[in-house]
């Protein structure tokens, strides 16, 4: 009965292929069609010029409160590209990019962060959940939703996104825990962006890396530079084929910093110097990689000042779009807060229906009469 | 003392609770350096240091639980979840011992904890940042659930909740945080939990009601007046365990009550209201009692949170209607 070691033989890597300089590891290099490398460009850019665009609205109160997700366009479109449209698609609320490229319209992202819950309606064509606010609580689902593939003899995998803080959460621990014994088909992907609000990665969690818990849950962990697109795609890429072929889960953490406070309402000062965000702003995804496509020839600098347009113009568009919807009558119809609780709107609930529909007349009976009393006037002067 | 408004009403009760009991701790996400993301817990930090103000990783079934472990062992922690949006993480914890462990150890380990919370609308806030639960916590026995209205009953509910040997449940209503200021003493004051207040005094009709719903029912009160029409206003403050006694007072004076509160209507606070107001004053009652809350639906996200949220309107047509029935 001697006291012996249990050997783990579990290693976490790190990956980084291409650094803040654009400097290529070259025997890393993932061989991507430019096509693929431009469509990762542009969704990149389309979600970075979408969220500085919303942070404008916001500023200006065209927009409510919402988290912005400069920084992290590596992490969601390097693990995006690799899955189909019938895979599914779970996200927390940092993934725009992500989305942006799977077919959620601009102008439903706006129009979500503006109040409206017709802005969460996935888009038909993907298998797609919408954001998730309350942390961690989606993982499950990317779970069950993997489990389901597993009993329908589906050959889908699951993509799913969480932060450093969310590795606090019961819900993160019982998903792992629940994948891996049930070998569900899921990539979790975790945005480590080193603060939750104001609370530190070192106050989050006391070891060295968020990879490290796959250990613990006997499947593949690995870290990479979360601001290196190119390491993001081969690390989820080797997950989503290792799940697609009955290998069961993995955890990919991509070490990045969040450039902006945690929401509009939100200010870092309090708790973190801009010194910090200075320096990791010279490692940010976008320039990296734009280097890296036009020192590949893939794309001149003309051909990215030509996307920056094009981007430009679909950003327009949709504040547009999603400013005039916000208008219409389809969406400003108040029954819509009712009708979609239950497939079928209960007695009970009918009542509370036509109490709205009472409070809505006495409004607008209210409101004519102001009218009426405002054209007398002007009449009158 | 000056006026405040709420948010420093409550800050200043914790730092007076901080002062005078060293076994008070604070403890939850972003409470510390960040001093809360409504700025209830301002300078805690800076003067009691991250012993005692406690910047907890993000959980909160174990920020509930951990409650429970130092209360167990001699502290008084003061947790505080974000937003009730994110409660339900640690309701397993509230249900299954913060509201058992008196009963379960037959008064052997009991809970001298606080559980705060910013609750309910009209902020514009984000989804999940709106809600209105305190029914849940009022279902659960052994529980004692606050709600303050203003500074200074805010103030000193806080106190009691702290000097409560029992898990309380103290909702903050965060659209009052800087809604209005008022005259706080200089001196530490408590208000005893479980008594509810008639803040204004009328003989034809009562209206009920608590935390930011309470204003509806006051600005209603004031337009009813100029048609010569007389509110009694109850502010329950305690949801649970209710001040029936209070209510049914009232009502046995006035005969008519209308009830008045955001959050949901089915099983919500105004059903346990209109139940013991049957059970204690039926005879007395000219007309049915009636609701005006929250529908039975998820609070709409903010483009369409004022279809949702009672206003003065509703409550003056409620009042008519039970009034000329």
């Amino acid at each position: 009965m001697p006291r012996t070691v249990i050997e783990i033989a579990q290693k976490i890597e790190y990956l980084s292929i291409l650094d803040e300089n654009a400097n290529l590891d070259k025997s890393l290099e993932p061989d991507i069609p430019a096509e693929q490398l431009k469509t990762m460009y542009k969704y990149m850019l389309l979600g970075r010029r979408t969220d500085e665009r919303m942070l404008k609205m916001q500023r200006q109160g065209r927009l409510g409160t919402f988290p912005q997700s400069a920084g992290h366009e590596a992490i969601s479109m390097g693990s995006v590209i690799n899955i189909k449209k019938d895979d599914w698609h779970v996200p927390a609320y940092r993934e725009l990019a992500g989305m942006l490229y799977r077919g959620w319209p601009i102008e439903n992202i706006i129009l979500f962060w503006n109040g409206f819950e017709e802005g969460t309606r996935p888009p038909e064509e993907v298998n797609d959940l919408p954001i998730c606010v309350p942390i961690a609580s989606q993982l499950p689902h990317a779970v069950g939703i993997g489990m389901a593939m597993n009993i329908k003899k589906e050959k889908n995998v699951v993509m799913t996104y969480f932060g450093d803080g969310a590795t606090s959460e019961g819900d993160c621990h019982e998903a792992l825990n629940f994948a891996s014994v049930f070998k569900a088909p899921v990539v979790f992907v975790c945005l480590n962006n080193q603060y939750a609000i104001s609370v530190p990665l070192e106050r989050q969690m006391a070891c060295e890396t968020v990879a490290q818990k796959a250990i613990a849950y006997n499947m593949p962990g690995i870290r990479v530079d979360g601001n290196d697109v190119l390491a993001v795609y081969v690390a989820t890429k080797e997950a989503v084929d290792r799940a697609r072929a009955g290998g069961g889960p993995s955890l990919i953490e991509g070490l990045t910093y969040r450039l902006t406070p945690h929401t509009t309402a939100d200010d870092p000062k309090r708790y973190r110097s801009d010194a910090t965000t200075d320096e990791w702003m010279k490692k940010e995804p976008l320039i990296r990689f734009a280097k890296y496509l036009q020192n590949k020839g893939v794309m001149s600098a003309k051909d990215l000042e030509d996307m920056e347009v094009e981007v430009d113009t679909l950003v327009k568009a949709a504040v547009t779009k999603a400013e005039e919807m916000a208008k219409s009558e389809e969406l400003l119809n108040p029954y819509n807060i009712i009708d979609h609780v239950f497939a079928d709107v209960p007695q009970f609930l009918q009542e509370q229906r036509d109490e709205l529909g009472e409070y809505m007349k006495r409004e607008n009976d209210r409101k004519a009469k102001k009218n009426a009393k405002k054209s007398e006037t002007g009449a009158l002067s | 003392m000056a006026e405040i408004n709420m948010a420093k009403a409550i800050n200043l009760a914790l730092h007076e609770a901080m002062d005078r009991d060293q076994r008070v701790v604070v403890m939850g996400e972003d409470v510390g350096q960040d001093e809360g993301v409504f700025r209830i817990t301002e300078g805690l930090f800076a003067k009691y240091g991250d012993e005692r103000v406690i910047d907890t990783p993000l959980a909160e079934a174990a920020i509930v639980g951990t409650a429970i472990g130092m209360s167990i062992n001699g502290l008084k922690p003061i947790c505080e979840i974000q937003f009730t949006g994110f409660d339900y993480y640690a309701f397993h914890q509230v249900e299954g011992h913060a509201s058992r462990f008196r009963n379960r150890t037959r008064g052997r380990i009991h809970l001298p904890m606080v559980m705060r919370m910013p609750y309910g609308g009209g902020i514009r806030a984000l989804e999940h940042h709106s809600e209105s639960r305190e029914a849940y916590y009022a279902h659960t026995p052994g529980l004692k659930v606050v709600i303050p209205s203003g500074p200074r009953n805010a103030r000193a509910l806080l106190h009691s909740a702290i000097q409560d040997p029992d898990p309380v449940i103290y909702l903050e209503p965060k659209a009052c945080y800087r809604l209005f200021r008022e005259e706080v003493p200089d001196q530490m004051e408590t208000l005893p939990i479980g008594q509810a207040h008639v803040i204004r005094e009328g003989e034809d009709i009562t209206l009920v009601s608590y935390g930011a719903s309470l204003r509806a029912a006051i600005e209603a009160a004031e337009e009813l007046e100029e048609e010569n029409i007389h509110c009694e206003i109850v502010d329950l403050l305690t949801v649970s365990p209710m001040d029936h006694l209070t209510v049914v007072k009232s009502v046995k004076k006035t005969g008519r009550c209308v009830i008045v509160h955001e959050g949901q209507r089915n099983c919500g606070i105004g059903s346990e209201v209109v139940a013991r107001i049957n059970e204690h004053a039926f005879l007395y009652l000219e007309a049915p009692i009636k609701r005006v809350t929250g529908f039975d639906i998820p609070i709409p996200y903010f483009s369409k949170e004022r279809y949702y949220l009672p206003d003065a309107e509703r409550v003056i047509v409620a009042c008519k209607e039970t009034l000329n029935f």
